[in-house]
This record gives C-alpha cells, structure tokens and sequence, in this order.
C-alpha cells in the first residue's frame, strides 16, 4: 500500500459544523435584515455596509500578516460578519471615515490585540459601535428618516429615532415592526430580525436561552415600571421591538466568543443584559443601553463560566 | 408512542448500517491464529501452555490472575508455535500465543449441537457465575470487563434488573443487530441465566429504532416465550450504548459520579455478551469466538462473521474483498469509541466488535482552527462536563484542576470532538488529564 | 479660581496623606519577618525555576539552602553560582558531576521509515499514551518535541533533517526537565566530559534483533559485540539493549569499531586517522566539530537526502 495509515485517538467521526459555515449561517441570518434596511436606507444601506465589511477584512488582514506574519483567516468569515454587525449598528448616513475608524478599534483593538478569534474579551462590533458614539455622538445620533432618504447617502434627511423618550409612545407597533421608523442600519425591522433568528435556532447555530432569558427580562421589568409609572414610554411592547433589543438579542449577545457556555450561565447572562438595558434605558443618559449592557455582561462572561457550570451527570434527581 | 432517551448531552452521527442486511457467516478458522493474553481489562491471564504443546478448540491456554482477569481458551487445535510478545493495534508489544492450526478438533465437553436448551432452572447463581469465570466471558460490546466481576455482587448491594444493551449506537457496527435477529432464543435464555445469577425477576433490553425488525421479532419472542423480560425501543442518539447512559434511559435513574451501575441496582451486559453466557453455561463452551462486523464505504461486500479469537484482520479484510483503494484509516470497533490500528497483522480479540475500513476521504480530522467558545462540546457532553475546559487543563497538565472539575466521570464518547466545529483535539487531551488523575488518584490511595 | 486650586491642593494632597499613612501601617502590622538571605541567595540564582535542584522554583531552594546548604546543587547555575552562595551563607558545597542530557535515539527520518501517520493532539505525552509511534520501534523517539517545550535554557531543538531532538551542549544545564517529560524515557543525563565528548548506545530499543532491525536501521540490535570489546565493563546487555555506564566508560571507542549498526555512537571527538584495514572508516568531510554518525550499515539504509551521507569510502 502506498499510503500510510493514519492513526488518531477516537472519535474518527466529525459532525457537519465548521467555524466557516457557522459564520456563514449568521450572516445568511442577517440577510432578511439587511434587504429591509436596503429598501429603506437605500444606497446609504449598500455604501455603510460594504465600508465596513471591506475595512474590517482589512484591519484583519494587516494585522494577520504583517504584524504576526500568520496565515490569514479572512474565509472563515468572522471579520465579514464582525463588518456587518458593526454597520447593522450604525446610521446609514454616517461617513465612511467614521466607520473606517469603528472597523479600526473594533477589528484592531477588540478582537486581534486579544490574540484573535476565540480570544476576546468583549464583542468586537459593539466595542467598534460604542467607541465611535462616544467619539462621534452627533453622527451616530443622528438618523435619517427612512424611504424618503432612499436615494441619499451623506445629505440624508435626518429625524429621531423613536427610542428618544419624547417620541416613544407616539410612533406606531406596525410601523416599528417593519422598520418604518428611524434607527441604526440593522435594527429597525424587528420582523426581519425575528425571522434571522428562528433561522438560527433551527439550524442550532444558537440556542434560545440568550435571546429569551433577555427579551423575557426586558418584558417583565419594563411592565412593571409601566405599570407604576404609567408612562407610555415604558410600554414593554416598544422597549421589545424598538432601538437595538431584537438585533442585540438574536445577533450580538449570542456572539460565541463572548458569551457563557453553560445554558445556566447563558440564562443568567440574557437576564444580566436585559435589566441593565432597561436600567440604561430609562435612568440614564442614553436613550439606547443594549451596547452598554451586553458589554458589561460579556466583562462577566468568565466569572459567569466559572461560577455556573452545567449540570453533571449523576448531580439531577 | 414516546421513544426513551437519556436526558442530556448526546450527538446524532450518520448511521451508515452498511452491512445490517447481511447473514452472520462462519469465517473459516485461518492457518495460525496469535491469541495475545490481554483481552480484558484487568491482569493479563497467565499462561498455562507451552510451546510445543497440542491443544484444542476450547483448551485453556492462560488463567485468570486475579479477581478482574479471565480465562483465555485455545479457539483452534493444533500446536503451539511460540509464546512471545506480539505488537498489538496500538504498536507496542504484548504477550501473546501463537498456534499453528491442525484440523479442527474441539475439547469433548464442548456441546456442538444446535439444539436450544432453555432448562435455566438446572444451575445455581453460583454454578452459573462459575461457568461464566471459567469460559473466560467478557463484556462483548468492546469495554471487555470480565463478566463474572459484574456477576459477582458484594453483599451489601441489591440488583434489581437485568439491563441488556443491545442499542449498538457506534454507525457501522452490525455484529449485535444480526446476533438479535440470529440468536435471539440464545440471548433471551442468556439473559434469564443472568437475571438468575444476580437473583432479579426483571430484565430490560435496550434496542434502537435503527433496529425495528430486531425490536419486532423480540418483542413478539418475549410476549410469548419471555414474559419476564421487556424490549425497550429506543430512540436514535449516541453514547445511548453506554452503561450509565442506558440506565438513565430506561430505569430514569442516574448513577451518580465515581459509583458503579450496581449502586442504582442494575446490571448491564451486552446482547453478544448473553448469547455468551448461554453458550458458556447451556453448552460448555468458552468464549472462542464472536461476531465481526467488517464494514467500510468503500468495501465491497461488508459483512458480519463469526470469527474465532486470534484471526488476523487481514484474513478479514480480504474476506471482504480485499482493502479498498482509497483506505485512510483501519479501525478496530466503531468510528466514534473504536482505535485506528497501526497494521493489519493484528489479531480479533474479546473486544473486536468490527473492523472498519474509512477512505481516506473520512479518515482525516479536519483543519485545526481556534477554539471559538461556542459551547458545542459542553451542549454535546453526556456527562454534563465542561470539555473545552478539561481540554486545556489537560494541555496544561494542571491535573488538579482537572480533577476538581471531574475529569474522571469523562465516559470518552468523543462527543465533543464530534461536535467542535473548529476540529479541536478536545479529547485527546481530556483522555491525557483523565489517564494522569487516575494515576494520581491509585498513588493516593496506595498510600493510605 | 485661586480657591478652586487650593481647595483641589488640599483635596488631592489629604488622599494622599491618608494613602500613604494607610499603606505604612499595614505593610508594618502584616510584615512577614523573612530571613534576608532568601533574597540574597535568589538573586544570585538563573531565576529559570527549572526545577532542576528538586525544588518547585529558584526562590524555594532559596529557601532551602539558607535552612541547610549541605547536598544542595544548582545544576542550571552550576558550580560558579554555588561558589557564590557558599559565600553569602558560609560553608562548603559539594559539587556533583557535572552532567548533560543525551539522546539516546538515533532513528532518524532515513533510517527509520514511517509505517503511519499521526494526527491529533501534537505531544509526544499523547501520542505515547495510545500508540507506540509513527514508526515500528515502539521505543524510540516521536519528535514531537515535548522535551523542546519544557526546556528553559534553549538548548534543546528538533533537528529537521533527522526529526530528533538535538541537544546544544553548550546551553544545557542538565536540569533533567527533558529527560523527565520524555514519555519514551529516551533522554538521559550523563556525565560531562572534556568538550563534550561522549561515547554512547544511541538506542532505547528492547525488542529482539531482527525486529529492531526491521523497524530502524540504526537501532541496538543486541549482538553484544560492543560487550565483549569493552576493557572496563562499561557496557551491559539486557532485553537485547546494550547499555554504557557513563561512569565507567573511559572513551576508548573500542566498542564503536564493533558495532554493525551504528547504533553506538561518538560525538565531538577529533577525526579518527584512516586506518588500513576494513575498520570502520570516519571521515574527516564532516568536520571536527560535526557528530560522526556513519557507521557503514547507515548508509545501506533508504536515505532520501541525509548530509550525512557522503562517506562512501568503501
């Protein structure tokens, strides 16, 4: 026999995932969201989207192969996914010099500087997200209002987005629903969104525990401060499908990297984001607290792993 | 109706029963067969023979050496060519002996006929436990813990049934699926001898859905012939085979860490392993040959044999119609527990469950990328571990932490493995950590 | 605005104040009274934590030589280092033979054919712990360099044109750390001699003859020539594996001449004179400095394209 035998220790069978299809199922997941935002961002949609994308391959590129001389990873198509995450948070008319820097800090900083995939603390496109409206408040505040701004790029009609206070209660569930309202690129049709992530679940590429354990939390508190304020901008139906929830929920809090691995500890976690959410939202200064709040909790991520460990065999009655 | 399952964790791999359909088929007894002396877990039998010496079908060529050990019986007659080591599947050597085959003449106590002897109540537990120890049975299934240790329950402890595993959830294996359809009467029978021995009235076997004309035939065997003992269909999901899975599965009780399947009051043998029994106690006749599945994608004819302990693989391959071309990767047992061998040289031995060819196409882990903390492994862990963490505790060699977060309760399924998507060598390392606890563990209580 | 300033000053400076009076309470109330030396004799340590003296790190047999310095070597540090200690605490050290770590392998690529690939977890610890090797001897080296891994001193590299572990004599301390992650137990410390020179069984190989043999073309085959050749009995033979006492060998090289394997093996001696009859020849092409592995039956092996093969003098 010409060919030697291969010898390995068991298992000689492998399931079907990969690192590069799993990347690939998320970001076929965001397509629904993405052709909403298409039809109404228009060309703004297309431009910031691709910027990002392109940048983020970039910055993963330099810094595979000219700072660690390594093998690039571009086809496994993390840097692709973190480039759509980051431009499914921004407005749709921001400057590609913005979002230059964004893809910058959060390919850069968030993800290589901590030695890659599977080694960062925190989620690449949030820390690119939240690092450019702190830098940036005005652009990154300012959206454009949709359909009309279809044909607009920078020069885009600009109007609030209904997660400032004043304006919840006023726009309509339908409209929110379809993404007929202001908002980051990705997170106005919560329907779409929904869609990517029963996709997601089906394909077992996420489990439910982190979207539910935060949407159910984000439900309970913010009824119950409805329900003692009375404040129509504490309707839990507009905290669920307004501002980022669903696309934080569904897309960014599920982040493998970034979140715990036992499904108590990923319980804990969409609890952990869902009233730090509500808390930012309705007692601090930010009209949106989803970026803050998965953050902060991806900071406890390891101390989540450590403390709530799955249930052993033998441990269940 | 509701399909019993184990609880958590588990992986479903393609079942790929290529060879399910075909007869088990007497393989003819080779010109030399290489008998090594290690085929169990526990002390290597000690040899009793020497060379030069004539033996039978069924003479006892090594002695149990020790509580866990068994007896190892000659499964051809002729001479004995030399007593040496012999390199083994994993290429290190090991006491084996070597006859030369002359006709085919079996010890006179050996009941070669046909006939169906269901007279159960004629032997005491004890004689039956005896006639185990002394036929050298071990478990079947490829763990090959010997029989009568399992049989043997300390005082303190009560059974309270009899599980048989006939769930088979590794893909290709066929050998206990066809012993099912084949034997059937031999195994019910077995395993009443069993339920005899450890003093139970009840007895369950575990078959999976994979298996429906298995599951039929039993069940309208026992609903006639066997009242005392129930077919359990299972569903389809891997490690159902393993001992503490398939309690959980069908008595929903769990064996708690570090104890054995007794502590719940089960008893768990393999269906080859009670056709064993039968054979051992009905008809004198020591375990000196099983059922090899030899099955591979490329093979030309998988097959299932009944091949006497000691054939070379090889002669099984060519039986198949010879090693297929584009083979990567032999191993010996299923895809997901079994071990790539390093030659074909190597003899069947108690555990020898099948023989699969893998081409090269499957034979190959795939691109190592960086672990991405997905979960999949702690999803996938039947035993409710933490893999990734095991993983690098083992790379580590930081063995204390390993065995704080219970590395030893680690059944080795290879689950994790089969579900990592970035081809991470998970348990490799969690086997490492797992093999060093051990040592640490039996130094610890040596010095006590 | 002055005020705003002096108020900051005075703010800023009463922290201060505070901090600085909290520190120096707590660093006298919980000070551990250490002896002085520790330190003394820490510093003066490689500082590697080789674990070479038996102790877990630097700062330990620290620790234990001010306690009793009796017995006590620095192998890494050596006898100057231990000088030096000796005079920080007073007393004599005794110091052991100097030693270092040989590979007693010499199965390379060329003469030890693969028989299978090995994938998984890239340690030899694993590898041995499931299969014998790569290759038929089920003894010798793996290659995948665990010794490498543990070796804090640099001195140990796979060398690419053999696969085997190469140890840089001039770097190695002797700490035994490779030689005790060695799953195959193949590296040994043995006693230094003058330049490095060595007279040694380059195999580990307890199989018979003829099946060593087969799996590697350098390999002990047991023959107990080397044995009988030997003056000082140096050398012994048991499970087919001849084996030279460091301690007794006086490097005659009598025994290399004898072995038809090349399995023994001199290294960093000065080039033999040619002799007249069919003694085993050594050229002097690979140089005073280079290792001299070519007994005649190396090169009878498969060799694909080994530099040391350029000794077809016969």
């Amino acid at each position: 026999m010409s060919n030697l035998l291969t010898i390995s220790p068991s298992p000689h069978a492998k399931g079907k995932d990969t690192v590069q299809n799993l990347m690939w199922s998320v970001i076929l997941a965001l397509v629904p969201a993405f052709l909403f935002s298409l039809y109404m961002f228009g060309i703004g949609a297309l431009v910031t989207t691709l910027v990002s994308v392109g940048f983020c391959m970039l910055f993963e590129w330099i810094v595979t192969k000219i700072f660690l001389h390594e093998q690039h990873h571009l086809r496994d198509g993390s840097a692709i996914l973190t480039g759509i995450l980051l431009a499914f948070n921004l407005p749709s008319n921001i400057s590609p010099f913005i979002v230059m820097v964004g893809a910058a800090v959060a390919i850069g900083v968030a993800k290589m500087s901590f030695g890659g995939l599977g080694m960062n603390l925190f989620n690449p496109a949030l820390v690119g997200r939240v690092f450019l409206l702190i830098s940036f408040p005005t652009q990154m505040t300012s959206w454009p209002v949709p359909i009309e701004s279809r044909l607009q790029y920078l020069d885009a009609v600009t109007g609030a987005t209904p997660m400032s206070h004043d304006m919840l209660g006023k726009a309509d569930i339908m409209d929110m629903l379809f993404g007929m309202t202001g908002g980051s690129l990705g997170e106005v049709a919560a329907i779409a969104l929904i869609l990517g992530g029963v996709y997601l679940l089906w394909r077992r590429i996420i489990t439910w525990h982190i979207p539910v354990s935060i949407i159910a939390t984000v439900a309970i508190f913010s009824l119950i401060v409805w329900l003692v304020t009375g404040d129509a901008g504490h309707n839990p139906v507009y905290q669920l499908i307004g501002g980022g929830l669903m696309l934080g929920a569904i897309f960014m809090a599920t982040d493998y990297v970034t979140s715990p691995m036992s499904s108590k500890g990923k319980l804990i976690y969409g609890v952990g984001i869902g009233v730090l959410t509500v808390l930012i939202r309705f007692w601090a200064s930010y009209p949106e607290g989803m970026s803050f709040a998965i953050l902060l909790m991806n900071a406890v991520t390891p101390l989540i792993n450590k403390k709530f460990k799955p249930t052993r065999f033998g441990e269940s009655k | 109706m509701e399909l019993k399952t184990f609880s958590m964790g588990g992986v479903h791999p393609a079942d790929k029963k290529l060879s399910a359909g075909s007869p088990i088929q007497a393989f003819p007894v080779p010109a030399q067969v290489t008998i090594p002396c290690a085929m169990h877990i526990g002390a290597p039998a000690e040899i009793v023979v020497a060379k030069g010496d004539k033996v039978k079908v069924g003479t006892l060529i090594a002695k149990a050496n020790g509580f866990v050990s068994a007896n190892i019986h000659s499964s051809v007659s002729g001479t004995v060519f030399k007593i040496e080591p012999v390199a083994d599947a994993s290429g290190y050597t090991k006491m084996a002996v070597v006859i030369n085959v002359e006709g085919d003449e079996w010890e006179e106590t050996i009941d070669r006929t046909p006939d169906i002897n269901a007279n159960v109540d004629a032997y005491s537990p004890e004689e039956i436990i005896n006639l185990v120890h002394e036929a050298g049975v071990v478990g079947m299934g490829g763990a090959t813990f010997p029989t009568k240790v399992k049989l043997s329950i300390p005082l303190e402890k009560k059974a309270e049934a009899v599980l048989i595993n006939a769930v088979e959830c590794e893909p290709y294996l066929t050998a206990d699926h066809r012993v099912l359809l084949e034997k059937a009467d031999e195994m019910l029978i077995g395993t009443r001898l069993l339920m005899k021995a450890v003093k139970v009235e009840r007895a369950y076997v575990g078959i999976e859905q994979n298996k429906m004309d298995a599951i039929e035939k039993l069940t309208a065997l026992c609903a006639s012939k066997y009242p005392d003992i129930t077919i359990v269909p299972l569903k389809l999901r891997y490690p159902q085979g393993s001992e503490k899975h398939l309690i959980k599965a069908i008595m929903g009780k769990e064996v708690p860490s570090g104890r054995l399947p007794i502590d719940v009051g089960a008893v768990v043998d393999n269906a080859g392993t009670a056709v064993a029994v039968y054979e051992a106690v009905m008809k004198k006749k020591p375990l000196i040959e099983r059922v090899v599945t030899v099955t591979g994608d490329s093979v030309k004819n998988p097959s299932n044999f009944m091949v006497r302990i000691g054939t070379p693989i090889q002669a099984l391959i060519e039986a198949v119609g010879g090693l297929p071309e584009d083979t990567g990767k032999i191993i010996s047992g299923g895809p997901m527990m079994g071990k790539a061998i390093t030659r074909t040289d190597i003899p069947v031995a108690k555990g020898t469950s099948g023989v699969l060819m893998l081409p090269e196409s499957l034979a190959h882990r795939g691109p190592l990328a960086n672990c991405i903390r997905c979960g999949k492994c702690v999803d996938a862990c039947p035993m409710g571990l933490e893999p990734y963490l095991l993983a690098i505790y083992g790379k580590n060699k930081n063995f204390e932490e390993s065995e704080a977060n219970h590395v030893t309760d680690c059944i080795e399924c290879g689950c994790c493995v089969f579900s990592c998507p970035s081809n991470r060598p998970i348990l490799d390392f969690v086997r490492f950590g797992k093999q060093n606890v051990m040592k640490i563990i039996r130094a610890r209580s040596a010095k006590k | 605005m002055d005020n705003v300033i002096v108020v900051s000053l005075l703010v800023l400076g009463g922290i201060a104040a505070l901090a600085a009076v909290i520190l120096y309470v707590i660093s006298k109330k919980f000070k551990v009274e250490e002896d002085p030396r520790i330190d003394q004799v820490a510093d003066l340590l490689p500082g590697a934590n080789c674990g070479g003296c038996g102790y877990a790190g630097c700062r330990n047999f620290a620790e234990g030589c001010v306690k009793d310095l009796n017995g006590k070597f620095c192998t890494a540090g050596g006898s100057d280092v231990m000088a030096k200690i000796a005079e920080v605490l007073g007393g004599e050290v005794s110091a052991p033979d100097p030693k270092v770590a040989v590979v007693r392998c010499g199965g390379s690529t060329a003469c030890r054919p693969k028989t299978n690939k090995y994938e998984g977890a890239a340690t030899c610890a694993i590898v041995a712990s499931t299969y014998g090797g790569e290759t038929g001897c089920a003894f010798g080296c793996i290659g995948l360099g665990d010794c490498v891994a543990v070796c804090k001193f640099g001195a140990l590299s796979i060398d690419e044109a053999t696969g085997l572990p190469k140890v840089n004599e001039e770097k190695c301390t002797a700490c035994g750390a490779c030689a005790s992650a060695c799953p195959k137990m193949v590296i040994e410390l043995r006693k230094k001699a003058l330049k490095f020179r060595k007279v040694y069984v380059s195999c580990v190989n307890k199989d018979k003859g003829p099946i060593a043999k087969k799996a590697c073309s350098n390999a002990c085959i047991g023959c107990g020539k080397c044995v009988k050749a030997c003056n000082f009995e140096a050398i012994k033979l048991e499970n087919n594996l001849a084996y030279i006492d460091s301690s007794l060998c006086k490097m005659c090289r009598k025994c290399v001449e004898q072995c038809p394997t090349g399995a023994l093996k001199e290294e960093n001696f000065p080039p033999r004179k040619p002799k007249d009859e069919a003694a085993p020849q050594l050229n002097a092409a690979s140089g005073a400095d280079k290792v001299n592995i070519n007994p005649p039956q190396a090169q009878q092996a498969p060799m694909a394209d080994n530099k040391n093969n350029q000794s077809n003098e016969q």
